[in-house]
C-alpha cells in the first residue's frame, strides 16, 4: 500500500492538474485543420503555376477560409491566456527552446502568407470587394502574371502547414512531466489528422452551393467566396474523388500513427504504461476508441471506400464524422494527458 | 556564484505547517493557495508501515523543464544562486510551465501570472535563509550553495543518505530529502 497525503490545494492544480480548458483544444483543432488547408490549398497552387487550372478550385477559397478559421483558433488561444494584457511579449523575443515561441512566430508568417495565397482570386470571388478595391485586381492580376511568384507562396503554404500542424504535438511532446505526451509520434499524429481535417473541409465548403455567378452583396458575396468554387460549373467529379482519395490516405496513415502512438507508450516506462491505459481502457476510452478510432478514422474510411467505389453516393457524412474525430483527438490528447502523470519508481 | 539547493531531514520533520505558514506570511501568498505543503506518504501493511513527513516546493531544478517551454523567457533562472523565478510582467499566463513541471509546484495567481517558490530570493540574495528553513522549529530544513563543499547542506549531502523526488524526471532537483 502506498498512501499520499498532501496539504496542497492550489486551484486548476489539485485534485488534478486542469490547466486548459476548451480553449486549448479547439485551437490545436483549428491549427491543424488551418495546416491540412495550407498543404492541399499549396499543393492546388503548384498545379496553377504549371498552368493546369483544373484543381483551381480549393486552391482560391481555401486560404481565405483558412484565414477565418485561424483567426477563430488565436480567439480561443487568447480566451485561454490568464494574463492578456502582455500578450504582446511573445514577440519581443525568441526562445529557441520552447515551441511555443517557434509556433507563434510561425502563426505570423502564416498570416501573411494565408492573406497574400487569398488575394490571388479574392476579388473574382467576392465581386463586392473588387470593385470597391481595385488595387486587389491589380495586384491579383500581378501575381497570377508571376508564376514563380505563385510557386514561391505554394511552397509557402505547404512548408508552414508542416511547421503548423507538427509543432503543437511538438509542444505538448517536450512536457516530461505528462506522460501521455511523450512521443515523438505526436507531431506527425496531429500533422495527418489535420491533413484528413482540412481535406473534409475543402470538400464541405465545396458543398455549399449559391447561385452562379458569386453573389454580388457584401455578407452574400463574403460568404460566397470563402466556400464557392469559382466557375459557372460545380467542380469536375475526378476533382472531387481526387480530394477523397487524398483523405483516405491521410486516415489511413493517422490510423498506423495512433498504432504506433500506443505501441511507444506502452513499451517504454510505467509511467507511460500508465498513461497509455487512461485513453485504452480508463476513463477516456469510449472518446478514444468511438469518437477517434470507431466514427473519426474506421467509418469515414469504409464510407469513402464505399463512395469511390461508387456503391454509395457522395455525402457530407464521412467529412462530417472526420472533423468532429479531430477535434475528438485534440480533446482526448489534451484531457488524458493532464490527468497523466510522473509515476514515482523510488522507494522511501 | 552560488548554487542554492536545499537539505530536508525528513526523520525530524513532523508536519506541523510552520514553513507553509511563514511562506504565506513572507511572501503574502494569495488566499487558498500555497507555494510550499506538507505531504505525507504512508508505505507498506500493517503492522509493517513507514511513513514519511516532507515540507515539497518548487525543486529550483538544474534542468528545469519549466523554463525552456516558457515562450517569453519570463520563467528564467537567475544568474545568482541559480534559483528559477518568474518575471511577472513578462509572463502572459499560457501555462506551458505548469504542465512542464512533474512537481505540479506553480499555480496561477489571481493575477494572473504563474507563481510559485522563490527560495525568498529576496532574502537569500542578501545571504539570509528562506522564511521556511528560518522558522522551522525542529531545524529539519537546510539552506545553502551546494558548490561549496564547506557549507552545511553538502556536508549533510555527504554524510547522510538522501534522495530527491523523481528523479526520473530528469529535470535535476536541488531539495534533497534526508532519509
Amino acid at each position: 500500500m502506498r498512501e499520499l497525503t498532501t496539504t496542497r490545494h492550489n486551484p486548476m492544480i489539485d485534485p488534478q492538474l486542469a490547466i486548459w480548458s476548451w480553449e486549448i483544444p479547439v485551437y490545436l483543432f483549428l491549427g491543424g485543420l488551418v495546416a491540412g488547408m495550407m498543404i492541399l490549398a499549396g499543393m492546388a497552387m503548384l498545379r496553377i503555376a504549371r498552368g493546369d487550372d483544373s484543381r483551381s478550385f480549393f486552391s482560391l477559397q481555401t486560404p481565405l477560409l483558412a484565414f477565418v478559421l485561424i483567426n477563430l483558433g488565436m480567439g480561443a488561444l487568447f480566451l485561454d491566456l490568464t494574463h492578456k494584457l502582455y500578450v504582446w511579449r511573445v514577440y519581443l523575443t525568441f526562445e529557441p527552446a520552447s515551441p511555443m515561441s517557434w509556433g507563434s512566430w510561425v502563426l505570423i508568417v502564416v498570416y501573411g502568407v494565408l492573406l497574400a495565397s487569398a488575394l490571388i482570386r479574392l476579388p473574382e470571388a467576392w465581386p463586392w470587394l473588387g470593385r470597391r478595391m481595385p488595387v486587389l485586381q491589380t495586384l491579383s492580376d500581378a501575381l497570377l502574371a508571376r508564376p514563380m511568384l505563385v510557386k514561391a507562396l505554394a511552397w509557402a503554404n505547404i512548408v508552414l502547414g508542416v511547421a503548423l500542424g507538427i509543432y503543437t504535438g511538438i509542444l505538448l511532446n517536450t512536457m516530461v512531466a505528462r506522460p501521455l505526451w511523450n512521443s515523438a509520434i505526436l507531431g506527425p499524429l496531429f500533422l495527418f489528422s489535420g491533413l484528413s481535417a482540412g481535406a473534409a473541409m475543402v470538400h464541405l465548403a465545396n458543398v455549399v452551393r449559391f447561385d452562379r455567378p458569386a453573389p454580388d452583396g457584401m455578407i452574400g458575396g463574403a460568404i460566397a467566396a470563402l466556400c464557392q468554387p469559382l466557375g459557372r460549373e460545380p467542380p469536375a467529379r475526378n476533382t472531387v474523388d481526387g480530394l477523397i482519395r487524398a483523405d483516405v490516405a491521410f486516415l489511413a496513415i493517422e490510423l498506423v500513427l495512433i498504432g504506433l502512438l500506443l505501441a511507444n507508450l506502452y513499451t517504454s516506462s510505467a509511467s507511460h504504461a500508465v498513461a497509455a491505459a487512461l485513453i485504452v481502457s480508463g476513463p477516456y476510452a469510449w472518446a478514444f476508441w468511438g469518437g477517434i478510432v470507431g466514427l473519426g478514422v474506421l467509418v469515414p474510411l469504409a464510407l469513402q471506400g464505399l463512395e469511390l467505389g461508387q456503391r454509395i453516393p457522395h455525402t457530407v457524412v464521412p467529412a462530417l464524422l472526420v472533423l468532429a474525430g479531430g477535434f475528438t483527438l485534440r480533446w482526448v490528447m489534451v484531457n488524458a494527458g493532464q490527468a497523466s502523470h510522473v509515476v514515482q519508481a523510488t522507494g522511501m | 556564484m552560488p548554487r542554492f539547493g536545499m537539505v530536508i531531514d525528513t526523520r525530524k520533520c513532523v508536519g506541523c505547517m510552520d514553513c507553509v505558514v511563514a511562506c504565506q506570511t513572507e511572501n503574502d501568498v494569495p488566499r487558498g493557495y500555497c507555494r510550499d505543503w506538507i505531504t505525507t506518504e504512508v508505505r507498506g501493511d500493517f503492522p509493517h508501515i513507514t511513513m514519511e513527513i516532507r515540507s515539497e516546493r518548487c525543486n529550483h531544478c538544474d534542468n528545469p523543464s519549466c523554463v525552456s517551454c516558457c515562450p517569453t523567457g519570463a520563467s528564467h533562472v537567475e544568474d545568482y544562486g541559480k534559483v528559477v523565478l518568474v518575471t511577472a510582467n513578462k509572463c502572459i499566463g499560457c501555462k506551458a510551465c505548469i504542465a512542464a513541471c512533474p512537481y505540479d509546484a506553480r499555480f496561477i495567481h489571481p493575477d494572473g501570472y504563474a507563481d510559485k517558490c522563490t527560495f525568498c530570493y529576496h532574502r537569500t540574495k542578501d545571504g539570509k535563509d528562506p522564511a521556511c528553513v528560518a522558522v522551522c522549529p525542529t531545524h529539519c530544513m537546510h539552506f545553502g550553495d551546494l558548490d561549496d563543499p564547506k557549507s552545511k547542506v553538502s556536508e549533510l549531502l555527504r554524510t547522510r543518505k538522501h534522495r530527491t523526488l523523481l528523479p526520473e524526471a530528469g529535470t535535476g532537483p536541488r531539495i534533497f530529502y534526508l532519509t
